[in-house]
């Protein structure tokens, strides 16, 4: 497996303009002429289309939802990170560059995430530029506010609801397109699988979920950008939908996958309250900028929050982490929860949960102010859970968000299949073993507006524009393919419902391969997936039929391939004997404290699938660090 | 607890010709249900009990399940997210409910938005209408720094509260007439509190109306349903502004 | 006139018309009800008067006959069309309607439209054409200075001697105040004026307007019913 990741020689704040270029251009009169498929419409998948379409390429784009709106960016409630340095703190290109490799436990690559920050601020423009409300202050300019794991206030936010003020922005630049005819867009249909010809990424097919129809789509060149695999773990705050489908499928067709044990466990989350639970629902790390994070200092405390006199109380993060205090990343404020948890101090029936409190700032600001800083997520808080957080404190416990491992793509955002590319979430680039918040819109938007539209053209210059349509034997080979197991799903008939598998499934990954994760755990998780992945396709109960809406079908497809995806990510945490970021073993800490291992495990870990998981290769691309230098990342 | 559902079933998709398409209410009994389940995982254990059974679970639209994506909704005991103020389907939880109720379930009901499954519709005339101009014509690129335009906060406000929209639908469902206009209103009250949507006001108007007529959604009688249910809390204000801002671009056509 | 056509045939173009129309209307009825106010002094000369005034405009009189029925026809036919096209914007009812915060007048304004409608036409055969089917009979003339003119006086007060008539003219501006208190708020919404501060002015003024004049019509009944008039009560001269 070719791991080169390309990267421009030359000083690192030179790197991109280097590429852009060296880039070779597609003439003008020619991009009408080349098909690009984009498969997904969040902040990554819609910025992309857009881009390319305005660029004059024809691009053909798909989601799963009924609307590329609804795409799962949307729920993204924090801000959006850009150097521009208006609160004039010190923020730099620079800065955001070395706080998110910090902030990514040393396990980004450097060339990546400073373009990341270089891009950062032509983001904000963009955005504002299409009619992004983003939030104000009083003289009318934008207003900004600090986040976990900064020491600056470079977040842009548009109240709780960043993400869908984003994604609107991509989406109606999108839907210009699909009005000007140049962007094809297909609602309601999956991609099922990858087609490549003679090596290179030419296609995809489909399955439309009203009709049920599989279809082909060819073209120059495929761009992934469908998210993240959160949703392995089955309660997660992904929407219901995410799912590892595309990424696993190319994955199975030859993408090299980075990293896929980095996970994010978010600290602020709703905790669960029974088992009918089937998502989790985030609170805004924003909170964190007001709330204080405490439990009881005794054990088995059984006393209500109000009762529990201010030196009876531990404020564990202010206490372990005095510069950074409710602010420390989120990897440490998770670990941190967990261990007070561990230790017997959780709160609530349960015992998995700590208090979020708001009483200091209420008193020091005034309900009104916290009011007009959180006010809807207060509110949100309110509905699912019935108590007032405005009285009482919240209750939150960490929760599976975001995955940083994904497709593994050179500096182009190309994967190690010539022609498909992946942005956004569905990559592994930019954020190590830890992404900072409200670095995710920053990613997503970065590489479909400004990073992909440029290096694709690099890719198709090479390439004879529509060299092969659906007509290819390989298109009726992969759908064949994709409509065999569609029936197989279909024809199991067993007894046990697709919704109990992934309970079951879910459950195994928190405990083997969660927020803390040891040997033992992985080995057992590794010997327990394979059997269940057996008894699924034995027991698994799908009614219907394929040709209609059948979402327990859509449903069965997608768990289907966790089950193979969760043995590999499990593979992978086992295979990284240190603890970084998000991926935390057990065996490799001081004092509580991740302790990474730089001299054996500065790489990224790349896996090809040859058959069978089990047997699947692991691959090294070596991450050099010729610009921040490797530290503990302390901080207290 | 325990509830008594009436839903609406129907397995194929309405078309322009037969709009109910052999759909009928099935009356479902579901115990073990628990205060604290949301409306739609209450759904989901009835589903479990249907295909435990043998029976099609019933189809429904949802993803994120934290009231932003707008893909659930469903007319419940005839009101649109049902009886909380400002929530959607996926953020009610049955603590709303009282333990034995019957609880009517129902797909959004209008021409523009036929039934595909049960309670599934399809919104893409929502879609269409973004389409044909709810967009500022900008490209990718290189614009002027943010900080250029200064906005004066109590438009961006305004702008913000027309921006929340999530497209559920519930504005079509509830309104007697299934008229679009808090939609397509919000749409326009957006950008026309926007200093950067000011340039193409007039065509804006002008094309999202033409277009929303052309869906075939119903006309506004000033009724405020709408307004009742939007779970973003939209208010009427921007059907107001989508006038003005219409009879504006009309007066000025050439 | 075809971007008129195009514009009324628009959802917003077509409310448009219903407001404009609807406000000319009401400008109507509120010169109707001041005119006949007059009844309220006592004097039969005082309406007899202003009904010789109005009859001596001669062609300027169907000017605005004319031009009122043709507002008044386009309000209904718009309303048709509006109310057509909601109609099938819905083709399947829900099994189990509901309502949270829209008013009975707003859900029934195609009902209270046409009952206005229908009082029209009866009020116009009443007494405009005065058919003999229904209007009652009444002394035709009377002399005013040195020239006889039609009894208006007498044509009301006779039919206003009859209960029947009373209580369907009460009725009527019942339905009347419906369709005023919803329609005049509405056709501020339909034209763009709303604001936090002056909505619900409006909103209290539309409905102390329609109060107003659905009172002040049956006033004019009632007082000639029960023969009491603002002398008898002191209040006028």
């Amino acid at each position: 497996m070719n791991l080169d990741a390309r990267i421009p020689d030359g000083p690192i704040q030179d790197k991109w303009d280097t590429r852009k270029f060296q880039l070779k251009l597609v003439n003008p009169a020619n991009k009408r002429k080349y098909r690009i498929i984009v498969v997904g419409s969040g902040l990554a998948g819609a910025s992309a289309a857009a881009s390319l379409a305005e660029l004059g390429y024809a691009v053909d784009c798909f989601c799963y939802q009924d609307s590329p709106r609804r795409a799962h960016s949307i729920a993204a409630q924090g801000g959006i990170n850009a150097a521009k340095n208006y609160r004039n703190d010190g923020d730099s290109i620079w800065r955001l560059f070395y706080d998110t490799v910090k902030g990514g436990d040393f396990r980004a690559r450097e060339a990546n995430v400073y373009r990341l920050a270089q891009c950062s601020v032509n983001i904000i423009d963009q955005a504002v530029a299409q009619g992004v409300p983003f939030a104000r202050d009083y003289s009318g300019l934008l207003d900004n506010r600090s986040f976990g794991g900064a020491q600056v206030s470079r977040t842009f936010y548009a109240r709780g609801q960043t993400g869908q003020q984003l994604l609107l922005g991509a989406y109606a630049a999108l839907s210009r397109q699909i009005g000007l005819g140049t962007v094809t867009m297909y609602n309601r249909s999956e991609m099922l699988d990858l087609v490549k010809v003679d090596g290179h990424a030419k296609g995809v097919v489909v399955r439309d979920l009203v009709s049920g129809e599989v279809r082909s789509h060819a073209a120059d060149a495929v761009i992934i950008a469908t998210g993240g695999y959160g949703n392995v773990f089955y309660l997660s705050t992904n929407a219901k939908g995410c799912n590892v489908t595309a990424a696993w499928r190319a994955h199975k067709q030859g993408a090299g996958f980075a990293n896929p044990c980095y996970t994010q466990i978010h600290p602020t989350c709703i905790p669960v309250s029974g088992d009918h639970q089937s998502k989790l629902t985030l609170m805004s790390e924003s909170l964190r900028n007001d709330g204080r994070v405490w439990v009881s200092k005794k054990q088995g405390d059984k006393r209500l929050a109000h009762e529990i006199p201010n030196d009876e109380r531990d404020y564990y993060l202010e206490r372990k982490y005095p510069s950074f205090g409710n602010l420390a990343p989120r990897d440490i404020a998770s670990r941190a929860a967990k261990e007070v948890c561990d230790d017997g101090r959780g709160i609530g029936d349960t015992g998995l949960g700590v208090y979020l409190d708001f009483r200091d700032s209420i008193e020091r600001l005034g309900e009104p102010a916290i009011k007009a800083r959180y006010g809807n997520l207060f509110h949100m808080y309110q509905k699912i859970t019935a108590e007032n957080p405005y009285k009482q404190p919240m209750r939150i416990f960490p929760a599976v968000h975001y995955t940083m491992g994904g497709l593994w793509v050179d500096y182009d955002l190309q994967s190690t299949i010539p022609g498909m590319f992946v942005c956004g979430e569905a990559n592994f680039s930019d954020h190590g073993a830890n992404r900072l918040g409200a670095s995710a819109l920053m990613q997503g938007l970065c590489d479909g507006y400004f990073v992909v539209p440029y290096t694709i053209g690099g890719y198709l210059a090479g390439q004879r524009p529509g060299a092969v349509d659906t007509n290819h034997p390989e298109f009726r080979k992969v759908e064949q393919e994709v409509e065999d197991r569609t029936k197989r799903l279909l024809a199991v008939k067993g007894k046990r419902t697709v919704d109990d598998f992934h309970r079951l499934l879910g459950k195994t990954m928190w405990d083997g391969c969660g927020m803390a994760r040891n040997k033992a755990g992985l080995e057992q998780a590794i010997r327990d997936i394979p059997v269940m992945r057996e008894e699924f396709w034995q027991d698994v109960k799908v009614l219907g039929s394929a040709e209609t809406m059948n979402q327990s079908l859509e449903k069965a497809g997608r768990v289907a391939d966790f089950l193979e995806f969760g043995e590999l990510m499990c593979r992978d945490a086992l295979a990284r004997e240190e603890s970084c970021g998000g991926h935390f073993r057990e065996e490799h800490e001081i004092e509580g404290e991740a302790k990474r291992d730089d001299e054996n495990f500065a790489h990224a870990a790349v896996w090809e699938h040859t058959g069978e998981i089990h047997n699947s290769i692991r691959h090294q691309e070596e991450l050099v660090f010729d610009n921040v230098k490797l530290a503990v990342r302390s901080y207290k | 607890m325990k509830v008594k559902l009436h839903i609406w079933r129907q397995s194929k998709k309405s078309t322009r010709k037969d709009f109910k398409q052999d759909g009928k209410m099935v009356c479902y009994e579901v115990d073990h249900v628990s205060p604290d389940m949301s409306f739609l995982e209450m759904l989901d254990v009835l589903n479990e009990d249907l295909i435990r059974s043998g029976e099609e679970p019933v189809a429904f639209d949802h993803d994120c399940r934290e009231g932003i994506c707008g893909s659930c909704g469903v007319m419940i005991d005839g009101v649109a997210h049902g009886p909380e103020k400002g929530t959607t389907t996926c953020q009610l939880h049955m603590r709303s409910f009282q333990d034995g109720a019957e609880i009517y379930i129902e797909p959004w009901r209008a021409s523009a938005f036929p039934v595909i499954r049960d309670l599934v519709v399809d919104r893409a005339a929502f879609d269409r209408v973004v389409q044909s101009g709810a967009y500022i014509s900008v490209n990718t690129g290189a614009p002027q720094d943010a900080n250029a335009i200064p906005i004066p906060k109590p438009d961006a406000d305004k702008a913000f509260d027309a921006a929340t929209c999530i497209g559920c639908g519930a504005c079509v469902a509830s309104c007697k007439n299934a008229s679009a206009m808090l939609f397509v209103g919000a749409k326009i009250s957006h950008f026309a509190h926007l200093p950067q949507g000011k340039v193409e006001r007039e065509q804006r108007a002008r094309n999202l109306v033409e277009q929303m007529d052309e869906e075939g959604f119903g006309n506004c009688t000033n009724q405020y349903e709408c307004e009742a249910v939007c779970p973003k809390e939209i208010p009427i204000r921007v059907i107001a502004d989508m006038n003005r801002e219409f009879l504006r671009a009309k007066a000025k056509e050439e | 006139m075809s971007w008129l056509l195009s514009f009324w045939r628009s959802s917003i173009g077509g409310k448009v018309t219903m407001a404009v129309t609807g406000l000319m209307l009401f400008g109507f009825v509120v010169v109707h009800m001041l005119g006949n106010l007059q009844f309220l002094f006592a004097e039969p000369e005082k309406i007899n008067s202003y009904a010789k005034m109005l009859h001596d405009l001669g062609p300027l009189l169907w000017v605005a006959r004319i031009g009122l029925l043709s507002v008044f026809a386009l309000h209904v036919t718009t309303a048709i069309r509006l109310s057509r096209a909601n109609r099938s914007a819905r083709p399947v009812a829900y099994q189990r309607p509901g309502t949270v915060q829209a008013s009975m007048a707003s859900r029934s304004m195609v009902l209270s439209g046409f009952s206005v409608l229908g009082f029209v036409i009866y009020h116009l055969l009443h007494f405009t054409l005065e058919v003999p089917a229904i209007t009652p009979e009444f002394e035709a003339q009377v002399k005013i200075g040195e020239e006889f003119t039609k009894n208006v006086h007498s044509m009301v007060k006779t039919s206003f001697d009859n209960w029947y008539i009373v209580s369907a003219y009460a009725v009527f501006q019942v339905i009347l105040f419906l369709h005023l208190s919803h329609g005049m708020q509405s056709l501020a919404q339909t034209l763009g004026l709303q604001h936090k501060r002056y909505t619900p002015i409006i909103k209290l003024t539309s409905f102390g307007l329609a109060l107003v004049i659905a009172g002040g019509n049956m006033l004019i009944a009632l007082s000639v019913k029960l023969d009491r008039f603002l002398p008898d009560l002191g209040l006028v001269g």
